[in-house]
């Protein structure tokens, strides 16, 4: 089709100032890094010409850096890539499950965590895990670097804070405390290979004692955006997360969700099942942060 | 006819002749032709699933820079009315006006217009300049709304069919069936248990993982080669001559490796498309469906609405059923009402029954046969009702099956009586199987259901070559969907009596091989391995004449034995038998080349039964179902191929239970469908399956020289109900409909 | 139209090629390279039968734009067997009777592939969850499982 294009740059400031350029003259710009999520939507919903821009040849977005107090995940690298680093999934199991679990083998060799996030879809694995370990958004722009929460970079189905010119770098995450552990679990009808039709992360800190000092709860799939769900954080801080507490905070969960009905799933059946998600999750969580 | 006898090369499972290009990537299949020269067509389809076509103007795709043809339903001939015939078959006008829509599109997808070009994306961007003007009408998308009185109506000229007499107005209901049998009012009248139910199911598709392809190209004298995917390239050609109005002998169709069809590629799409771009254009022509259209525009089966209602004696004894079945057929006529209707009670001997069936029009693509067409979703409703019927008599499931069993001697419901089946002896099976009478599983339920496939024989042709060294090619003319060269080479080395390695068989072509009905209907182990075992004793008595003229003796004086013939018993000669090596060596000085040939219409197809066993475990808090295990127990006559045979039983419980538990064409109130992919219409993947136990039962068809029996069809009948009656028993709850989805089955359990 | 040209490596064979920015890689193997035995299914990664090696990694190649191939390694299911005959994957599939149509095969080699180069003694379930992503409607998957078991076998312990 007339008018696309492909570059590749293999450095940030190049990669900038291409978009940048674009942006200034009104050309329509796309990033690609996994390419799963794009090349679907280039086929299936919208396939008018653009430039695309590939951040995989950055040295940035490809960055794996587990640090002493935090961990960098490039926007670019891939699922597969992630889960073969046994380190990385002893610190954040949740998260890496979640990306695990985002479609299949062949999905996962090439879609990446910051690619989940950036496509925006209220279904996307990666994104409640990311919150409930206060990931942060490391940004690269025309004017430099910015940062700013996970819960804060997706505004609606499909849209997110990226101005034009800017590049998700990739993401942040302070190292665990003790005793603290995430979990993510979703509801699928089939085994593998659909998208969430619920999903729940958990991240909790346990005291000596089993008694639970923290906790962060997110919700995904069942509203435009991943909802943390500050009650149902609440309903298990100060309880040994012990059923009565995981009842409620399930039913936080259910409360603070707003679901549509489509194809995938009702409203009844959404409410319903992200709090039993929650409360399984939470559950792992804590036999993880126990042991 | 051949009772548990001893083969040589049946009943083993040898490596496929066409395996190894298959696991190389070699094996051609239907978009895997590249010619020089050849453009690439496209499709454009109807936005609407109901609309009066005012206007089409191709203008702007032929003024694109790349563009070479670009065609509408203006370019075709008229075409009128009339059977097509053969399995895939079906009315010849409404196929034509499926494939090209002339002045309504009926269903969202429905093809308006093609074109060539260069390249793919100058072909889409072709298809974007055409200009269609729509008179955009109101879809009827309802089964029950379709036939009500003043609703809307997909085809005005449609008057339901086989009433006593045609009605003065139109309507949806393009056909109807009656079976009917003794007295029914009085059958209830003497049950004392009676069961009855309702059960929907939407919409499904075959799922084929190859989306159709073809490559055409014609010449100047008007003679077209078609290179495609398809169940049965004859009957494409067929069609493809009456949509075109062309003489078949100026098309020549080559059947590719087929990607699957399960009966949705008995029936043409891209072809005649195909062939006239290709003339328009005058270079060949590919065209390649993208999965979405495949689901949008090819032919799922019908969604139903069926009626069940059984009554019985306190022993068991079913003293009449009633069935009302109302199939939708999409946007032409043609539902598998018909065998829907005679396979819902065929398992059984009954007494009084009474079966009413519906040929439905609605705003939604023309369906296609898939495997064992219209019985799954009859017998989905039979069989759930036999076992709620055994709840109340405080019966086991299988022990009322086999009470009501049908055997040898008995009546169809369809007619004509059963010769030798293997029900009973399935029945027997599974209460003795280790499936049935292991503990059931934690969290788990058990649920049996039964299912039945006539299988059809219909026509077949095939030649036997004999090379110079011996060896021996088999020609026939059925696609190879499932193995079933291999099937054909143990039917050869069996009937020849030589080693199976030393025989090939090879599909042909229109034009080098005499004519066959599709691979479909379950037939072509059977039809064509008839034909092929014939074509082998042409060969066997050709060689026993050369053996003859060799030693000088009359033919009658020779016999054949283990691959040579030698003198028969009682005939004093000094000779050394010969091999068939040793005789094609010889040919040229004994008559000429071995060529044997056979063509038959295979009469005496044999039934197939099966009884299913699975366990699933529901997860009660959020509708999850896990198939924990899953028996398939089915008669095939003789399984000549074992490995095949099972591969068989465990695709079509795999699809029988992809169907019971998560497939369903979901479409809005715009009548377009909303989940037109992979990723939302869910078919079982890896992880979702167990291992996927199967027994053979061997109850010999006496109408086939090796006792075959059509396997392909049955196994994807009973699956659905045996998940509703594992899940019935799971959660304590009865659930009618289908797709048995966790949103439904957490609403059962609320 | 402005093509790109791209320089990689199939099966080991250095290739140039010229292909639409848009294009995927298997609309590039298939209709530019002639290369068919890697099928589409799809094209939206839904169904595996496109599996490609892409530097070693299991990818849909419906996924991959050809552009993206430039510098790389891809191995394709023509690119499985060797000299010495076909892989045991391949050998095992035909003895297991794995294959029905055969259009899921090559992508399935290939998955499989990537899977006993990784993990050369997966369980049943490990098998299951890794072949998740390619679809077969024709065997309802217990042989497929079965010829992997097996040729995982033959791999650690040949004959």
């Amino acid at each position: 089709m007339a008018g696309y294009a492909y570059v590749a740059p293999s450095s940030l400031d190049e990669a900038v100032a291409l978009l940048s350029e674009h942006a200034g003259q009104g050309k329509r710009v796309q990033i690609l890094a996994g390419g799963t999520d794009l090349l679907v939507q280039m086929r299936s919903v919208d396939n008018s010409p653009r430039t695309i821009v590939d951040i995989k040849q950055i040295a940035e977005t490809n960055r794996l850096d587990i640090g002493a107090r935090e961990t960098f995940i490039g926007a670019a690298i891939a699922s597969a890539v992630l889960n073969e680093n046994a380190d990385l999934k002893a610190l954040f199991p949740g998260l890496l499950e979640s990306a695990d679990l985002i479609g299949s083998a062949q999905i996962q060799g090439r879609a990446s965590m910051g690619g989940n996030l950036c496509n925006a879809s209220p279904a996307g694995d990666t994104i409640p895990p990311m919150i409930v370990n206060a990931g942060i958004c490391v940004i690269a722009g025309s004017a430099g670097t910015r940062e700013l929460a996970v819960q804060d970079f997706v505004t609606g189905v499909g849209t997110n804070v990226l101005k034009d010119g800017e590049i998700l770098l990739g993401l942040k995450f302070p190292n665990p405390a003790p005793r603290t552990a995430d979990a993510y679990l979703r509801f699928i009808p089939r085994t593998e290979m659909d998208i969430a039709v619920a999903g729940a992360a958990v991240c909790l800190t346990l005291a000596d004692d089993g008694t639970c000092t923290a906790a962060r709860v997110a919700i995904g799939a069942v509203a435009t955006t991943v909802l943390l769900v500050a009650a149902a954080a609440d309903a298990l801080i100060g309880t040994k997360v012990d059923d009565t507490a995981l009842a409620a905070a399930a039913t936080a969960c259910s409360e603070a969700s707003t679901p549509i009905t489509d194809k995938r799933g009702t409203v009844k059946f959404r409410r319903k099942v992200v709090g039993v998600l929650c409360k399984r999750a939470a559950a792992i969580a804590r036999d993880r942060a126990s042991s | 006819m051949a009772e548990a006898v001893d083969y040589k090369y049946i009943g083993t499972s040898p490596i496929r002749p066409d395996g190894v290009d298959k696991v190389t990537g070699r094996a051609q299949f239907g978009a895997d032709l590249n010619l020089p020269n050849m453009l690439y067509g496209k499709v454009l389809r109807s936005r609407y699933a109901h609309a009066r076509i005012k206007s089409v103007d191709l203008s702007g795709a032929l003024a694109l820079d790349g563009v070479y043809a670009a065609v509408s339903g203006a370019d075709f001939p008229e075409v009128q009315h009339g059977e097509l015939g053969g399995e895939g078959g079906g009315d010849v006008a409404d196929i034509a006006q499926n494939i090209m829509a002339r002045d309504k599109v009926r269903y969202h997808g429905h093809a308006v217009a093609a074109v060539a070009a260069k390249s793919l994306s100058i072909a889409e961007a072709a298809l974007d300049a055409i200009k269609v003007e729509y008179e955009v009408l109101t879809p009827v998308l309802d089964l029950d709304e379709a036939m009500s009185e003043n609703a809307v109506l997909v085809d005005e000229n449609c008057f339901t069919k086989n009433l006593p007499e045609t009605p003065d107005k139109p309507s949806n209901i393009a056909a109807v069936m009656q079976l009917t049998r003794g007295n029914v009012d009085e059958g209830f009248a003497q049950a004392d248990v009676i069961v009855e139910g309702e059960y929907r199911i939407p919409m499904a598709h075959q799922g084929y993982i190859e989306p159709h392809a073809c490559t055409a190209s014609i010449n100047e004298a008007g003679q077209a080669t078609v290179w495609c995917c398809t169940q049965g390239h004859f009957e494409f050609r067929s069609m493809t001559a009456k949509v075109l109005d062309m003489n078949i002998a100026d098309l020549k169709f080559i059947a590719s490796e087929i990607g699957g069809g399960f009966g949705g590629k008995t029936v043409i799409y891209l072809e005649p498309l195909a062939v006239l771009l290709s003339q328009k254009s005058r270079r060949p022509v590919k065209m390649m469906m993208t999965r979405e259209e495949v689901f949008r525009a090819t032919g799922p089966t019908s969604g139903t609405h069926c009626k069940v209602k059984v009554g019985a004696k306190k022993d068991g004894t079913i003293t009449a059923a009633t069935a009302w079945l109302a199939y939708e057929a999409g946007g032409f006529a043609g539902a598998p009402m018909g065998p829907g209707a005679m396979a819902i009670f065929a398992p059984y001997d009954l007494e009084n029954f009474h079966i009413e069936a519906f040929d439905v029009l609605v705003n939604k693509p023309k369906v296609a046969a898939y495997r064992a067409p219209g019985a799954p979703q009859s017998m989905h409703a039979m069989e759930i009702a036999l076992d709620d019927l055994a709840r109340e008599l405080k019966m086991d499931p299988l022990d009322l099956r086999m009470k009501n069993a049908a055997d040898e001697g008995t009546r169809a419901p369809y007619g004509p009586k059963f010769p030798a089946i293997g029900f009973k002896a399935c029945l027997e099976a599974a209460m003795a199987h280790p499936s049935y009478t292991k503990p059931l599983p934690e969290g788990a339920g058990r649920g049996v259901a039964a299912g039945f496939w006539f299988n059809v024989g219909m026509q077949s042709s095939a030649e036997v070559h004999i090379n110079e060294n011996g060896t021996v090619t088999v020609v026939e003319g059925n696609p190879d969907i499932g193995g079933t060269r291999a099937s054909m080479c143990l039917m050869a080395a069996e009937t020849l009596g030589i080693p199976y390695e030393q025989i090939r068989t090879l599909i042909g072509d229109t034009e080098s091989t005499g004519f066959s009905n599709v691979t479909g209907g379950s037939r072509t182990t059977f039809a064509t391995g008839m034909a092929v075992v014939q074509a082998c004793e042409d060969i066997i008595t050709q060689c026993k004449a050369r053996a003859a003229a060799t030693w000088g003796m009359d033919e009658d004086q020779v016999e054949w034995e283990d691959g040579r013939a030698v003198p028969a018993p009682g005939v004093n000669a000094d000779v050394t038998p010969l091999t068939l090596a040793e005789i094609a060596a010889n040919a040229a000085k004994t008559g000429g080349p071995l060529l044997g040939r056979a063509s038959l219409n295979a009469q005496g197809a044999g039934a197939s039964f099966t009884v299913n066993i699975t366990d699933l475990r529901v997860d009660r808090e959020t509708g999850k179902v896990d198939v924990l295990a899953f028996t398939a127990i089915q008669d095939a006559g003789t399984a000549i191929h074992p490995a095949y045979v099972e591969g068989q039983m465990q695709g079509g419980a795999s699809q029988g239970l992809g169907w019971a538990l998560n497939e369903e064409y979901i479409f809005d109130e715009n009548g377009v469908m909303e989940n037109a992919s992979f990723l939302d219409y869910r078919m079982p993947v890896a992880s979702d399956l167990p291992m996927i136990d199967t027994q053979i039962i061997e109850v010999p068809n006496p109408s086939h020289p090796y006792g075959v029996r059509g396997v392909g069809e049955t196994p994807i009948v009973a699956p659905l109900a045996a998940a509703a009656n594992a899940v019935r028993d799971a959660i304590g709850v009865r659930i009618n409909d289908l797709p048995l989805s966790p949103p439904r089955i957490l609403e059962a359990l609320d | 139209m402005n093509k790109i040209q791209v320089e990689t490596s199939i099966n080991g064979e250095s290739v140039e090629f010229l292909c639409e920015p848009q294009q995927t890689l298997l609309d590039v193997l298939r209709e530019e390279l002639s290369r068919t035995g890697t099928k589409e299914g799809c094209a939206t990664g839904d169904c595996g039968a496109c599996s490609v090696l892409l530097d070693d990694r299991l990818v849909c190649a419906c996924l991959v734009l050809g552009a993206e191939a430039q510098g790389k390694e891809v191995t394709t299911i023509e690119g499985i067997a060797t000299e010495e005959g076909l892989h045991p994957l391949q050998q095992k599939f035909l003895e297991h009777a794995a294959l029905q149509c055969g259009i899921c095969t090559p992508g399935l080699i290939v998955a499989s592939k990537a899977l006993l180069d990784k993990n050369p003694d997966p369980d049943e379930e490990t098998i299951r969850y890794w072949l998740a992503g390619n679809l077969c409607r024709c065997t309802g998957y217990d042989k497929i499982i079965r010829a992997v078991q097996d040729a995982a076998q033959e791999l650690a312990h040949p004959a």
